[in-house]
């Protein structure tokens, strides 16, 4: 029986486990909480904290070795932990529904797309020809355009942020009271996960259904949810309306994580990010007290041996600590590096430009066609300087960093020149000091690194191979390097798979450093790590660059990360570089049309809210780029602005707007500002 | 996760092989037969064309445990003593096509281009020819009598196989970063292929290899069935079967029916090892 | 799509054109050998020379390849050196019986081991999934013609089921009987190309039920059984289409030792057959006309895969 005040969803107590090799292990301990209809709340936590197994628990959708050990769940008042089989169908069909990541296999590859969503009319009993016309309604109602040809299409022929319109439209066919959305953004780019965000607020405003989000990215968690849940290690830590908890936060992993993340405003010449200590618990470790106690600067031996209680903060705020008055003063936790430098050179030239990227275009060839990734990008990159390459997909910034290490042969034309010399184009003719000189550490460091090899092998090999050590010499460098960036001695005979994310990415910076590098490329290095792991390795880079003057060429889809970690930087779209210069002047403007609706589409941690700049239609594909400047069907700045028809005919070129400031638009600096004001 | 808890995972891994019953039950009725044929000569009770002529076509007692066959020879001896032959033919072939197959698997796989499309082509066109058929047209050719080419005439056989396989491993390994990371401190090709992607295609060779020995244990047994591939005379499974098949119609089925035991034995237990593998690898 | 199966056409000639190449030279690789093997070791000089004379070993290697190509496409495959008569005479009416024995076998293998592959992955990680795949895999390996000897010396001989010849002499030449005749050779076949087919079955069905699109139907409210047969299947039947095909020329393969067995006069017979006396015409126009079935059933299994496949069949367009 549900009244008005009955919530919609209710976790009491609940608690679960998966039974890994024959162990129980907990997975949730003891969760409280509730959603009233038509409420967000949010669910917030690092890899390894269970929100995804709450959020298929709420949907009572186990993997087959979980179970329900304890508590209840209760929808609309009513427990579904014992109900019985068919009624959860019946549920799923018409009260509760679920989005999460990956929409691409969320679909099935061999039904065509307007089938599917039209499935879900069908279970409730709908002839199929009706289905089909309220299918394409609901692709309406997502905002998709030209919904019938979108009907007809398969799954691997949708963009990302199309097939989740459709994941959401399927979701919301049977007017759910209860809308579960795990991670539905990640993975897809700023732009379009703006856009998506924006759509599900505006179908909450129309529907009144209650949404459960889950995210790692605490940006989005304000700026969608009215209430938020902060999970570490299976256990609710934190509780409380959003706006209480981002701006009391009262326990001290919640002040931690809001600490590490690099906000709007701070730089790496002025501020150092905090850290938390030690890395996520397993999933399953049992704890006697607080789950968070071992990397806690204020836990005391109490904190160890018991469990501590729920703590009304004020009103529905609730924090399970014991010290959590004294939580938003906590120390602050900032680990050094030692990292002993082997290079003379580096220091001395600082403000003279070490590389010179000139007129580099690239074309590749795909299933016959030609498709220009790289359209002549000239930059340059100062001793002792971080360079950052910033641009959504396609639009090439791995493609350079390929280019400037010759890994990939540029086109006719295209010349990279480090410290005055002309490199080969391609990687077998440069000589080894020029190859050590340029390294890169990549985003994903179970494919970067020889899963087979040791350690201390992986970075000993490059040792040897770019300084000519001999192997006895060149395996006590590598010692010196990893324990210089925290790798512990005990570690170094171990396998990557052994080693955390943070730990294997360390490693991956190690080896970089083998040469004795002047230029590190540093691809989405933290993008595959939780954000605790990412500020240490940040401040690692910090550190390095202001021990050993190396540059380094920083790609990421981060913005605040490269914002903070930054000098000068550089936004790519479609293989141009449309805006270039320093940080300060990128992120505060005047901006180009781009890089404004970039900015504007990332959700601030501070809840500030920043005016939405969209930008209209789909990226367009590099093999057909469109005629004019390639930004301007879908530039926002366009209309209005008095240069249409050159927008439309001639690719504007890249000018100095302002001393050291580029930007590629026909719209003069001056109408900008007035635009944008 | 500790360090210790990652070296109890390995360990519990190792242990879950060991203690598979499947690769149990196979090892041990591998090892029977291993055992066989290197002990054969000492163990067997009598030679493998000593003829009783009294006993013709007995069967199984306590003088024979395996009866004779219609020459007076004692089954139970030319059984063991045929052991060896199937075993070192079968080992030596699934050697040479794992040499020569992963060689190319290797160089197609991580060359690709112009190469990759020949060998891709040459692999096509001998996989769209049935193995048994081509060993015997190799052997009939090349007056086959001899073991060793026998051995060959398989070990090129299965190369296409193997080949493939390895190139699929070898595809998706080589776009990984590490091979990336190892060309950017200078190292040449040798190195890429033998000390960066080699061990980690290894897993899936090593269970191709066992599955193709079973396969290579089902050909040769077939080939000399079929009178091909093996000197007159000798003790060998296969022809034992084709010599004295015709009699199961007069209910003499022993000289038949060992034969062919030993023949399903030996091939399911090496079948039995690769299937534990693949469980246990996950492929 | 229409480039599709021009392009897979194309394909198909060469690697056609590549297995006579090869089947030509492992035939051919000792010069003057198949006379000499032929004719054997009594033979006198003229007597090779007029062998050579007859079949045209006399010209030279490159010669003789595209004379027996050119002969192939127009349907002449050539001498037997064995009956001195056209090869087709005995080839033809061998393949005819093959045919019918491959057939019979086919219906039966495809079904019972897709069943059996569905069956073990619905049925994952008990008693019967370990039964059917350990079991499945496990008789693959062990040859066709000791299976067919077991058959029918258990089958056959001790309990008079089935009969052990596979052609039907007298009396009753009507199709059923036929088939009835065939069942026991065709099960022989069946138990050695059961295990794989099912196996990769399996795998496929499994990796099907553990899809994100599975969960999303189970999570759309269907029932679990609605959403194996509207999803699951069709997706998971794609590799089983690639592997029977794969299996072909096992079956092919498989004919020879259990025609010999059953005594039926078809293909495996007489191939084997001209294996013993080195009937090399018959032998390179077998083994031809054995690998175009082949590629024939590859070509049809790529067509039909990249039908169902919507993802080969429609390019990303947007």
């Amino acid at each position: 029986m549900s009244t008005a005040n009955t919530p919609t969803l209710e976790l009491r107590n609940l608690e679960v486990a998966y039974t890994v090799r024959g162990i129980d292990r907990e997975v949730l301990r003891d969760i409280s909480l509730s959603i009233a209809p038509g409420e967000a709340y949010g669910l917030v936590g690092e890899s390894g904290c269970g929100k995804s197994t709450a959020a298929f628990a709420a949907m009572r959708y186990l993997p087959r070795n979980g179970k329900i050990t304890g508590g209840a769940i209760l929808f609309e008042g009513k427990n579904i932990v014992d109900m019985a089989d068919d009624e959860v169908s019946s549920l799923r069909r018409s009260a509760i529904s679920m989005v999460y990541q990956n929409p691409a296999t969320a679909l099935n590859p061999t039904i065509r797309v307007g089938d599917q969503v039209a499935e879900v009319f069908q279970l409730s009993g709908i002839s199929k020809s009706d289905s089909l016309e309220m299918a394409q309604a609901a692709l309406v109602q997502v905002q998709i355009a030209d919904p019938a040809q979108v009907m007809r299409r398969y799954a691997h022929q949708l963009s990302g942020g199309m097939a989740q319109r459709v994941v959401i439209a399927m979701a919301l066919a049977s007017n759910p009271r209860l809308l579960v959305m795990d991670e539905p953004t990640t993975g897809l780019d700023a732009t379009v996960e703006a856009e998506v965000l924006d759509l599900v607020r505006e179908l909450r405003r129309d529907t009144g259904t209650a949404v459960l989000f889950i995210s790692h990215n605490l940006g989005v968690i304000r700026h969608m949810c009215d209430r938020v849940g902060v999970l570490y290690a299976g256990a609710l830590v934190e509780q409380g309306a959003t706006a209480d908890l981002f701006n009391n936060p009262s326990h001290p992993y919640t002040v931690g994580l809001l600490r590490c993340i690099p906000r709007g405003g701070l730089h790496k010449s002025t501020d150092r990010l905090d850290t938390i200590p030690g890395t996520p618990p397993a999933l399953g470790t049992h704890f006697d007290g607080c789950v968070f106690a071992s990397r806690c600067s204020l836990a005391d031996d109490n904190c160890r041996t018991q469990l501590p209680q729920m703590v009304t903060i004020s009103g529905a705020h609730v924090a399970r600590c014991f010290h959590s008055d004294k939580a938003i003063s906590m120390p602050r936790s900032i680990e050094q590096t030692e990292f002993v430098s082997q290079s003379e050179i580096h220091a001395t030239h600082s403000g003279d430009t070490l590389l010179s990227i000139n007129h580099l275009s690239k074309i590749f060839t795909q299933d016959g066609h030609k498709v220009q990734v790289i359209n002549d990008v000239s930059l340059n990159l100062g001793f002792g300087e971080t360079l950052g390459l910033v641009g959504e997909s396609g639009s090439g910034k791995t493609t350079i960093a390929k280019l400037v290490l010759g890994l990939v042969s540029p086109e006719e034309g295209g010349v990279v020149t480090l410290d005055g010399k002309g490199l080969a184009k391609t990687l077998n003719r440069r000589d080894v000091h020029d190859v050590g000189s340029m390294q890169i550490v990549f985003q994903n460091p179970d494919q970067a690194l020889n899963r087979r090899h040791s350690v201390t092998r992986i970075v000993g090999r490059a040792v040897e191979r770019l300084r000519g050590f001999n192997v006895s010499d060149a395996i006590d460098r590598a010692h010196e390097l990893l324990s210089g960036m925290r790798v512990e001695a005990s570690l170094h005979s171990a396998r990557p798979v052994q080693l955390s994310g943070g730990l294997k990415q360390r490693v991956a910076i190690s080896r970089a450093f083998a040469g004795s590098p002047q230029i590190v490329v540093c691809d989405e290095p933290t993008s595959a790590l939780d954000v605790s792991v990412q500020a240490a390795i940040l401040n690692l880079l910090v550190d390095l660059q202001k021990q050993d003057g190396v540059s380094f060429i920083f790609i990421s889809h981060d913005l605040g990360v490269v914002r903070y970690i930054s000098d000068r930087i550089a936004v790519l779209y479609l293989g141009r570089v449309i805006e270039f210069g320093t940080s300060q002047r990128v992120f505060n403007g005047p901006f180009h049309p781009y890089t404004e609706a970039l900015l504007s589409s990332v959700p601030n941690i501070d809840g500030s809210i920043r005016k939405r700049i969209p930008l209209t239609g789909v990226v367009p594909s590099p093999s057909n780029p469109p005629s004019g400047c390639v930004l301007n069907p879908r530039c926002p700045r366009k209309a209005g602005s008095g240069y249409e028809t050159l927008c439309e005919t001639e690719e504007p070129n890249l000018t100095e707007v302002e001393p050291g400031h580029f930007m590629r638009c026909h719209i003069p600096v001056a109408k900008l500002k007035q635009l944008q004001s | 996760m500790s360090n210790e808890e990652r070296r109890t995972i390995r360990r519990e891994r190792m242990q879950l092989v060991v203690r598979n019953k499947t690769f149990l039950v196979g090892c041990s009725i591998l090892g029977f037969w291993l055992l066989l044929s290197i002990f054969g000569d000492l163990i067997a009770p009598r030679g493998a064309s000593d003829q009783d002529f009294e006993f013709v076509s007995v069967g199984p007692s306590f003088k024979y445990w395996f009866g004779t066959d219609a020459n007076g020879q004692d089954v139970l001896s030319r059984v063991i003593l045929g052991t060896r032959l199937i075993v070192v033919m079968a080992f030596s072939a699934t050697t040479l096509g794992t040499i020569v197959g992963t060689a190319i698997g290797l160089a197609s796989g991580y060359f690709k281009g112009k190469f990759d499309m020949i060998t891709m082509r040459l692999i096509e066109a001998i996989s769209a020819i049935p193995v048994l058929i081509i060993a015997l047209l190799a052997i009939a050719a090349l007056e086959g009598r001899s073991p060793t080419l026998t051995v060959i005439v398989i070990g090129f056989v299965f190369t296409p196989n193997i080949g493939r396989t390895v190139r699929a491993a070898v595809l998706g390994e080589a776009e990984l970063e590490y091979v990336a990371a190892a060309r950017l401190r200078t190292e040449r090709t040798p190195h890429i292929l033998f000390r960066e992607i080699l061990p980690n295609v290894l897993p899936p060779i090593i269970v191709e290899f066992t599955v193709r020995l079973g396969y290579a244990i089902f050909a040769i047994a077939t080939l000399s069935f079929l009178g091909a591939g093996v000197e007159y005379g000798s003790p060998n499974w296969g022809s034992q079967i084709a010599e004295n098949w015709g009699n199961i119609y007069s209910n003499i089925w022993w000289p038949t029916a060992f034969p062919a035991l030993a023949i399903a034995s030996l091939a399911v237990s090496v079948n039995l090892i690769s299937d534990s593998l693949l469980e246990v690898f996950e492929l | 799509m229409k480039q599709f199966i021009l392009k897979r056409l194309g394909l198909s000639v060469v690697t056609v054109f590549l297995v006579a190449v090869i089947v030509f030279f492992l035939t051919h690789i000792l010069p003057g050998n198949v006379a000499r093997q032929y004719l054997g070791r009594g033979a006198t000089e003229e007597d090779l020379a007029e062998f050579r004379r007859v079949f045209g070993l006399d010209r030279s290697l490159l010669a003789q390849l595209f004379g027996w190509i050119g002969d192939l496409l127009h349907g002449d495959l050539g001498q037997s050196m064995q009956y001195r008569g056209p090869v087709s005479d005995i080839l033809l009416p061998a393949i005819g019986y093959s045919s019918k024995l491959a057939g019979v076998a086919f219906f039966l293998i495809v079904p019972i081991s897709i069943a059996g592959g569905v069956i073990a992955a619905m049925n994952r990680g008990k008693k019967i999934d370990r039964a059917i795949t350990v079991g499945g895999l496990s008789a693959a390996v062990i040859p066709e013609f000791v299976w067919a000897i077991v058959l029918v010396l258990t089958v056959g001989v001790t309990f008079h089921i089935f009969p052990v010849s596979a052609f039907p002499d007298e009396g009753d030449r009507s199709l059923l009987n036929q088939i009835w005749y065939l069942i026991l050779p065709s099960i022989s076949l069946l138990l050695v190309l059961f295990g794989y087919i099912a196996r990769i079955t399996r795998a496929g069905v499994i990796e099907a039920l553990e899809s994100d699109y599975m969960r999303t139907a189970v999570l759309k409210g269907l029932t679990r059984r609605k959403a194996v047969s509207k999803h699951v299947l069709r997706n998971a039947l794609l590799p089983t289409i690639a592997v029977i095909a794969s299996q072909v020329p096992y079956l092919i393969g498989g004919l020879i030792a259990v025609e010999i067995v059953f005594n039926y006069p078809g293909f495996g017979t007489i191939l084997k057959g001209a294996v013993d006396a080195r009937d090399y015409s018959v032998l390179q126009s077998g083994v031809i006309i054995s690998s175009l079935v082949i590629v024939i059933f590859q070509l049809i299994a790529d067509i039909l895969f990249a039908v169902l496949n919507p993802r080969i069949r429609q390019k990303v367009s947007e």
